[in-house]
């Protein structure tokens, strides 16, 4: 855990500036153009005044994010100083634009990254953007429930010593079911072959306040980390923070962002990312505390039932599951005959229960300190009547969730060559020149470069039948794909 | 002193009972709960703000929500009872010696206690040996009871508005229909059709018990304290009609005095207003 001045960390530097700004009266002749609600009362009426009046832009009290000098600068680095980074950076499309900072500080074209295949589309969707060439480590697979997990430090090292000329290794820590790699081992083992680590700790926010939590990337050592604070910790949705030690130039990196970023970030996001800091570096150990709690009595009850496996700890192997984030309540829904999907979908259509997403195995219920008790009861009484009322024979159910990819070229080439689109059925060992995904989770069935296998079509219809939302074709209905003209 | 109770019955609707004393204030662990006096209502329990009972109109909703389903199946033995943290309805169901076992389940302990302490008519038979009262969440409790173990579910709950919320869901519904036994009935607390929150709230619970149940009917009742005035309860089973499978003769040969309730009042009860049926057909 990192120690810290909490008379510092109870400011928000940024926020403070916004509420005396808003004090001021400044006659606004400048963008917004609803002019603090007044040029749009629907809008007004919907999302509330002071929503709109805070909705402002880039001015010099309020700092400017392509540049910050001021209360943005000081509110960065009241950040940084929770995380136990060396700087911070706010950042206003979420992990993924943490994910491209990261790989494009990093990586020029045709630099090799090593990354597990289970990455988020962000990270592939950036080598396509900037021509990195991605060198693959397959994840342990768990068999029974169908999930793919962490990476191994040997099957690390191993990527390692094929490719000495990497520049830096991504890891996605934890995975979006909770599944946590040996951070420590493989920033180490980076480190000393000269490599730079980066994680995609979307999933994360929480590991860098709450108590007995997995490692947090920053304490691992690891040299860019990417949070979604809007996911765990409270900030608005989009909103999310890139952490960098000193062994990346921090100049470089402000540099790298604002190749992408908008020119005209959300006040509304900044300022809830300086309001969750703050929440998060006083009152996160009693957050996550009340958050395991709900989750731990939840995984209890739901395996109870009988039929659901809401699985945590015991699935740590040393390796490829060092350790498991207890506030993810993932469950295994197979054994009562059902998909994930299918009871994702159940919950939300019967029960007005919407959860985080279900997979062909599994579900995803996300905690957090906001639930309330009797809505995870309602939760857990809702998946018991599923079962009573649908629960059918399990034969016959698609047991294979991870497809090792065969990659032929690099996902840019792939994505800018010659291509031709034709029905999915007779995709059969052809190259992909785009992406497959179901959303969520978002991780690649086919990636741009990838030759497509029948295993790999057999897999898209089952997902279609069981009504996952399949995206990233450039046929909607993912009918067709694009293939590479050879 | 001029110190009025207001309740907003919609935007735009207020209902005031002039208060004489606050008898006392808490804040429970799940919500506020306050209790006056009225020169004309008597004691009268408020949770979170919303009015539950006055002493001057209590008896109407607590037979209602009582006598119909015992009247119906006289070999009612084992009884829930979810909610009812007031006792009035405990205290309805104790007069039937028929009556073997009751479990009350209520979530706020503050409640059963303050209620014992300061409004004893409705309070009055909750250490009536047959009773067992446990503070639970009610979805929790039904979840863990065993399949065909009670006769007769009474969801005698708050608004779904607050902590009554999960007493209005089909979570809940389908874990009473396992808990009930065969000739099992199911009588809830359904709201009222007047005001568009209410009626939303209403039309929603039916549709889910109907789907459950092969008879889903409701019946009203005229409660002056409660929003429009006009309220409406839920009576759901797995065997019984109501208006054809009731019993007057064995219930009027028990000699339960009543003040609302009657054997003809137990079927025109049952004959609901154009505008409610419409509401419940869409």
């Amino acid at each position: 855990m990192i120690s810290f001045s909490k008379f510092s960390q109870s400011k928000t530097p940024l926020h403070e500036a916004m509420v005396k700004h808003k004090l001021n009266r400044v006659v606004r002749f400048d963008v917004p153009g609803h002019k603090g609600g007044r040029g749009n009362r629907e809008l007004n009426d919907f999302l509330g005044i002071n929503c709109l009046k805070a909705d402002v832009n880039s001015m010099k009290p309020l700092d400017n994010l392509c540049h910050p000098v001021s209360v943005i600068k000081e509110a960065q680095e009241l950040a940084s100083q929770a995380f136990g980074s060396d700087n911070a950076f706010f950042m206003v499309n979420g992990a993924t634009s943490c994910v491209q900072a990261m790989i494009m500080s990093t990586c020029k074209a045709g630099e090799k990254i090593i990354m597990p295949r289970n990455v988020h589309r962000s990270a592939i969707n950036t080598i396509v953007v900037n021509g990195a060439v991605p060198i693959y480590v397959n994840p342990g697979t768990d068999k029974h429930l169908g999930i793919p997990l962490g990476m191994s430090v040997a099957e690390v090292e191993k990527a390692i010593i094929e490719n000495p000329d990497a520049k830096a290794i991504l890891v996605n820590n934890p995975t979006y079911y909770g599944i946590c790699s040996d951070l420590k081992s493989i920033v180490e083992l980076a480190h000393k072959h000269g490599m730079l680590v980066l994680v995609d700790e979307a999933h994360g926010t929480h590991f860098y306040f709450g108590d007995d939590m997995p490692i947090s990337a920053m304490e691992a050592g690891a040299d860019m980390a990417g949070v979604s604070v809007h996911k765990t910790g409270g900030s608005l949705t989009q909103s999310a923070i890139l952490l960098c030690n000193n062994s990346v130039n921090s100049g470089y990196v402000r540099q790298i962002i604002n190749l992408t970023q908008t020119t005209s970030a959300s006040y509304l996001l900044m300022s809830s990312l300086d309001i969750a800091r703050k929440n998060l570096a006083l009152n996160g150990k009693d957050i996550f505390k009340k958050t395991i709690q709900f989750a731990e009595y939840a995984r209890k009850e739901i395996n109870k039932l009988g039929g659901y496996y809401a699985f945590a700890n015991e699935l740590c192997n040393g390796d490829t599951v060092y350790d498991f984030d207890r506030t993810k309540l993932s469950i295994y829904t197979r054994d009562i005959g059902l998909a994930g999907i299918e009871v994702y979908d159940i919950l939300r259509d019967d029960y007005d229960i919407q959860i985080e997403f279900g997979d062909l195995g599994n579900i995803l219920a996300i905690i957090s300190a906001g639930d309330t008790a009797l809505e995870i009861e309602r939760l857990i009484s809702a998946l018991y009547e599923i079962k009573r009322l649908y629960s059918k024979d399990k034969s016959g159910m698609f047991d294979h969730e991870y497809i090792n990819p065969d990659v032929v070229m690099t996902p840019q080439k792939a994505f800018y060559s010659n291509k031709v689109s034709i029905p999915l059925d007779e995709c059969n060992n052809k190259i992909c020149g785009e992406f497959v995904m179901c959303y969520p989770p978002g991780i690649p069935i086919l990636a741009p470069g990838e030759r497509i296998t029948d295993e790999i079509i057999r897999y898209i219809q089952y997902a279609k039948e069981k009504g996952c939302s399949l995206t990233g074709a450039r046929d909607t209905d993912t009918n067709y794909l694009d293939v590479v003209v050879v | 002193m001029d110190l009025w109770f207001n309740e907003r019955h919609s935007t735009d609707v207020n209902f005031s009972i002039k208060v004489k004393e606050q008898l006392v204030h808490e804040v429970s662990q799940f919500q506020d709960v306050d209790i006056f006096y009225s020169e004309e209502f008597g004691k009268i329990l408020v949770l979170d703000g919303y009015l539950m009972l006055t002493e001057k109109d209590e008896y109407i909703y607590h037979e209602m929500i009582t006598h119909i389903p015992m009247a119906t199946n006289p070999n009612i033995k084992n009884v829930l009872v979810i909610g009812a943290g007031d006792g009035g309805t405990v205290r309805e169901l104790t007069r039937y010696q028929s009556i073997e076992h009751i479990d009350m389940v209520e979530i706020d302990e503050a409640v059963v206690r303050l209620c014992k302490q300061y409004i004893p008519t409705t309070a009055c038979s909750l250490d009536d040996k047959r009773v067992t009262i446990y503070y639970e969440d009610g979805l929790k409790f039904v979840r863990d009871a065993d399949p065909n173990e009670y006769d007769l579910i009474i969801v005698d709950s708050t608004d779904p508005f607050g902590v009554g919320e999960g007493l209005f869901t089909k979570e809940f519904y389908g874990n009473c229909y396992k808990a009930l036994t065969d000739d099992g009935i199911l009588v809830n607390q359904h709201e009222s059709t007047f005001y568009t929150e209410y009626a939303n709230s209403m039309k929603k619970a039916h549709s889910k018990i109907k789907k459950l149940f092969s008879t889903a009917l409701v019946y009203q009742a005229h409660i002056p304290t409660y929003p429009s005035g006009h309220w409406l309860f839920g009576f759901a089973s797995k065997k019984y009609d109501p208006r054809t499978n009731y019993n007057p003769d064995w219930w009027n040969s028990l000699g339960i005095k009543t003040r609302y309730y009657n054997t003809i009042l137990h079927t025109g009860c049952f004959a609901i207003p154009n505008n409610v049926r419409d509401e419940l057909r869409e």
